[in-house]
């Protein structure tokens, strides 16, 4: 049974296994194309599947956009030592909820595009690190890895090619910070989950001090069609430099919230009125925030845009990691920034000071301002703050903090204003919390 | 040596390896970047974000600790942009941090006070309340208050990187986030107190100092730690003549950093109740209290008896007493009293290996090849316990080096876990066990051999033959107990051998045949306990003791004389290595005096003329010649270890409420 109810506006490359029965299990994949991508891949050449990958323009879905093929390629072809291919399925970003699908419903498609990532950079095992709170999904994933092994799509010598492939299921150990690639390796490796100095990168140095190919699930779901259907086809399903599609996770204020596979570069006010169903109530937009809590918001004005990497980076906000949250015009936005604050100031891992003590001060602000205690150079010192952390922390979780706080400030200053000396929160009464997907 | 780059840093043209890091390039021309979570030879953290710098061509600040010059980099640490970062990341760390610098331990050398007075804003724009939990206790000396915890995690580091040890990480995530000892709630560890010492604040306090007084209040004398060979470097905090604490914050001496918690710690014997201040005589059978003078009359008075009828001395020094005392002992003994009689406790066969060598100089090691060498061999030492520096240096070689270490043991040591290949012996089978290595050994380009007292006699010479076998250079220590263990002997505290290791024309007995000769007149110990374990046959005998502590032998004594110890004088002593270091005189017990000063009494009540024991002299009596011992002396005394571990320092250790506090953790070999 999908998530959702489907749309007809979706374009079903990654997700075209949802809804048909027993999707999880090899025989519904074989039936349905499974594997065929894998076979061919093993007739190619590394480079040519490297090349077939950068054709496609597949950028990586974790949220940074690094395009794939080139990551592959940093991959020492020589080392001495082991390579490793490593699933991030840390799924954390609140709005984001697709990976969590992807490995749910179609598990051989990730082992699939994991045992191609492998042929390509000479890896003979691949991790699949899976948020520990998906406890059901490492039965699902570690099920479909014995069957995949037991018909020799996996294991020794995979479909009698010679080439090996194996494939290990490891639970996550609940923390926001082990999505972050080097502190995902850390824990992966049995300790705790703080981030690495780099350099070295991991496809120099990551897992196990080998060299590492690190990829979001849905990267590598989409591998096997574009081994499959050939990496120029994939690259037109999207915008030039954003090939393919992308799952958008469409939650907040929507009549039909969901997880939607939609082309690169789809209208933001599409996705909310066509696919997400509109705001209930016939209310008004207010702002949106694009990719996950990370990802500065967008006011209603600035959602007339095309979701693809380069067009969100131009409007100074990011795709992320396609977690779309659509607020509406009862929305508190001190309240919005309070809660992703809640967030950060609870997910930091603590290892660098300006995370670890500019999140809890910015949370404490954030609250006391929320409750009508703050006064009007508390608006500035939020900024400032937020900005004495953005680019100084050893890893992105300072900057994903920081960006949505300036953003709330910048663009939302006059509900700061609303909201000083005393005042109650003009939005209590008019708007209960934003209601769960 | 790699090879050289050139960089600007603030305009300056720096020149500095290849790989060196920003951090120290800068500090070669002068310029201070600031950091708390860096500290040289430990692992690189990134964490406490105060090294940021601009970058020519880097669009973010960047980490100076964690970069790596490089050819035509440009680097700039006094822009507006990064003073402005570093404010704000003193802003970030002051928000939970009490505020509380009058009242707290470490005000005055407090890391964070210091750079925020250098590099923070005047004031603070936090108002929201404080994270506060209360202080914690995790053994009997290390205290942990988490408040104050700027989490640059070089405590945990020391302790793993270190000591070896691990007993120190971070639990909980976030604000939360705080360092946490092994047991959950408390410590099993060496108590060294590196964690104490390296942290740059006042979140881990001990037991032995904390709120005592202000460290500017104190006189800080660096001298040398009395308790094991090794030979640190302990600067000893004073207040009101009155030692409140070790540490080796300035990282001088051979040491560095380092220090093991009798360096740290054990000081408190000095002002212990049960002190010797007065000089003791037997008067009808016991111990009453006489004045100096009446002291020393009646054993000048004595002694020249004795001496005058041709009456038996035995002379037994001490592992403590400093390199001019022990020659001007010697001097006495043989001069003054006319007996060859003349031993202390061996504690390794020193002599046998300078024999075997033959005087080759070059085959000694020094403390600093410890770290440099590329090889160690390890024969029948738990070095962990018994030479902590030595094992110290080993670890850092090890970690930064890849040196390759080899252990031959009784049992399990702490250098199991580091070396490349360890043998299991016997009692006896050692010397064995460690030939079964030539193989591995023969590979390497250069080798250090340590060994404890498991290898003396015959065995020394036939491992230096081993060693000659392997056609590397080798090296060698041989390990012994006491602070002045090695001085005893380069001194001539032996029947057989002059200073210098120069034989001598009649030998005399050593220590076990003095104890055993019925009819010894009198018998001078000096610094030593030998009658703790064994009996004196000579029943009448007339004994004096100089001591700090009325000991098993100092019971005995007819005459007992309060000695000074080595925190209370000057002089020199001589380490494990061979290495010659100062005194320095940090207090002054009242009514004890110096060996030295008591032997010169002596001297002048007896009408010998000695001459002065001037530094300079008795320098060039021990460096005359190269020593090289007889051949035959090797084999006649007792040599063995007291088998001190970290938790132990043979009588003094009795004195050290410290060590007879912490839980101790002993080595394998001594569980």
């Amino acid at each position: 049974m999908p998530y959702n109810e489907p749309s007809p506006l979706e374009v079903k490359v990654l997700t075209r296994r949802f809804g048909l029965a027993d999707s999880a299990s090899l025989d519904t994949y074989l039936a349905t194309g499974g594997y065929e991508a894998l076979k061919k891949a093993l007739g190619m050449t590394p480079g040519e599947i490297i090349e077939e990958v950068k054709l496609s323009n597949l950028r990586g879905r974790g949220g940074a956009g690094f395009p794939a093929g080139t990551k592959w390629g940093f991959v020492p072809r020589d080392s001495a030592r082991p390579k490793y291919v490593v699933a991030n399925g840390d799924e954390g970003e609140p709005g984001t909820c697709k990976d969590r699908l992807l490995m749910e419903y179609d598990p051989h498609q990730l082992i699939e595009g994991m045992a191609i990532a492998g042929l390509a950079v000479g890896a003979h095992a691949g991790y699949i690190y899976v948020r520990g709170e998906f406890r059901y999904i490492i039965r699902i994933l570690e099920r479909a890895v014995e069957e995949a092994r037991g018909r020799g799509y996996l294991g020794g010598n995979i479909l009698g090619s010679g080439f090996g492939f194996e494939v290990y299921v490891q639970s996550g150990a609940g923390s926001y910070e082990c999505g972050e690639e080097s502190a995902l390796l850390e824990s992966l490796e049995g300790r705790r989950g703080v981030p690495r100095i780099r350099p070295p990168f991991p496809a120099v140095s990551g897992a196990f001090q080998s060299p590492t190919v690190l990829n979001n699930i849905e990267t590598y779901s989409a591998v096997p069609a574009i081994i499959r259907e050939g990496g120029a086809a994939f690259a037109a399903l999207g915008t030039p430099r954003n090939g393919g599609t992308r799952l958008f996770c469409l939650s907040g204020h929507l009549n039909k919230p969901g997880v939607y596979e939609l082309p690169m570069g789809f209208n933001l006010l599409r996705m909310i009125h066509e696919v997400g169903g509109g705001i209930p109530g016939g209310k008004r937009l207010k702002a949106v925030i694009p990719g996950g809590s990370s990802c500065p918001v967008l006011k209603a004005e600035e959602c007339d845009i095309a979701m693809d990497f380069d067009s969100l980076a131009k409007a100074k906000s990011m795709l992320g990691s396609g977690g779309v949250v659509v607020m509406d015009e009862d929305t508190c936005m001190v309240q919005a920034a309070r809660r992703i604050m809640e967030f950060y100031a609870h997910e930091s891992c603590g290892w660098c000071v300006p995370c670890r003590e500019g999140t809890n001060w910015l949370r404490r602000l954030l609250r006391r301002f929320h409750a009508g205690e703050g006064s009007r150079s508390d608006i500035d010192l939020i900024g400032d703050v937020a900005r004495n952390i953005l680019g100084r922390t050893f890893c992105p979780l300072g900057d994903a903090a920081a960006m949505p706080t300036i953003a709330f400030v910048e663009k939302f200053r006059d509900e700061f204003e609303a909201h000083l000396e005393g005042r109650p929160c003009p939005f209590e009464g008019r708007r209960r919390e934003v209601p769960a997907p | 040596m790699s090879k050289l780059v050139r960089l600007e840093i603030d305009g300056k043209p720096v020149e500095v390896p290849a790989g060196t890091l920003v951090i120290n390039a800068a500090k070669t021309v002068g310029i201070e970047i600031p950091a708390f979570c860096y500290y040289d030879g430990l692992t690189l953290q990134g964490a406490c974000r105060m090294c940021l710098v601009e970058v020519e061509k880097s669009p973010k600040l960047v980490t100076a600790c964690t970069l790596a010059a490089a050819e035509g980099m440009v680097v700039r640490t006094q822009t507006p942009q990064v003073v402005q970062a570093r404010k704000a990341m003193l802003e970030f760390l002051l928000t939970n941090h009490p505020l509380d610098c009058p009242v707290c331990d470490k005000g005055g050398e407090c890391e964070l006070q210091d750079l925020t007075f250098r590099y923070g804003l005047g004031e603070s724009r936090f108002l929201e309340t404080k994270v506060h939990v209360p202080e914690k206790q995790w053994s009997a000396v290390v205290y942990y208050d988490a408040p104050r915890c700027i989490l640059c995690y070089r405590c945990v580091r020391i302790c793993k990187e270190g000591m070896g040890v691990s007993a120190l990480a971070v639990v909980s995530r976030a604000v939360d986030s705080e360092i946490a000892p092994n047991m959950g709630d408390h410590l099993y560890c060496d108590e060294c107190g590196m964690c104490i010492d390296i942290c740059p604040v006042g979140a881990l306090t001990s037991q032995d100092y904390r709120y005592q007084t202000r460290p500017w209040e104190m006189k800080h004398v660096g001298t040398i730690c009395t308790h094991c060979a090794d030979g640190c470097t302990t600067t000893l905090g004073v207040y009101n003549n009155r030692v409140i604490r070790g540490n080796n914050h300035d990282r001088t001496g051979l040491n560095g950093e380092f220090l093991c918690v009798k360096g740290r710690y054990a000081h408190d014997f000095i002002a212990h109740s049960e002190r010797l201040k007065c000089p003791l005589m037997r008067v009808d059978g016991k111990l009453v209290e006489v004045s100096w003078s009446q002291a020393l009359a009646e054993v000048a008075a004595r002694f020249g008896g004795i001496r005058s009828r041709g009456g038996k001395f035995g002379v037994i020094g001490s592992t403590r007493t400093t390199n001019e005392e022990n020659w001007y002992l010697q001097k006495f003994a043989r001069e003054g009293l006319g007996t060859g009689n003349i031993d202390h406790h061996r504690s390794g066969d020193v002599i046998s290996l300078l024999s075997a060598l033959k005087g080759r100089a070059d085959a000694l090691a020094a403390t600093s090849d410890l770290y440099e060498r590329k090889a160690a061999l390890v024969i029948g030492s738990d070095l962990a316990q018994q030479h902590p520096l030595v094992a110290f240096q080993l670890r850092a070689n090890w970690r930064h080096h890849e040196s390759h270490i080899y252990t031959v043991t009784r049992g399990p040591v702490r250098e199991d876990a580091y070396s490349r290949l360890r043998v299991r012996a016997e009692a006896g089978r050692e010397l064995a066990a460690a030939k079964s290595l030539r193989q591995a050994l023969q590979a390497e380009p250069e080798l250090l051999i340590l060994f404890g007292d498991c290898v003396r006699g015959a065995a020394v010479h036939e491992l230096v033959e081993f060693g000659d076998s392997l056609g590397i250079p080798v090296r060698y220590i041989c390990l012994v107990d006491y602070v002045n263990s090695r001085g005893a002997m380069d001194m001539g505290l032996t029947p057989g051998l002059l200073p210098g290791y120069q034989p001598a024309a009649a030998p005399g007995l050593d220590l076990a045949g003095m104890l055993a000769a019925a009819d010894l007149d009198a018998l001078w110990v000096v610094g030593a306990n030998p009658l703790k374990n064994a009996a004196l046959a000579a029943e009448r005998a007339f004994v004096v003791v100089q001591d700090l502590f009325l000991t098993e032998t100092a019971a005995r004594a007819d005459i007992v004389l309060p000695a000074a110890c080595a925190y209370e004088k000057t002089g020199t002593v001589t380490n494990v290595c061979g290495e010659v270091q100062r005194l320095s005189r940090a207090v002054t017990t009242m009514g004890a005096k110096p060996d030295l000063e008591i032997f010169r009494s002596l001297a002048a009540r007896m009408g010998l003329d000695l001459g002065e024991p001037e530094t300079d002299r008795v320098y060039a009596e021990m460096r005359r010649q190269l020593p090289v011992p007889a051949a035959g002396e090797a084999a006649r005394g007792v040599v063995a270890s007291a088998g001190d571990t970290l938790f132990t320092s043979g009588t003094l250790g009795r004195y050290c409420g410290v060590l007879r506090n912490v839980r101790e953790a002993p080595g394998g070999l001594y569980q």
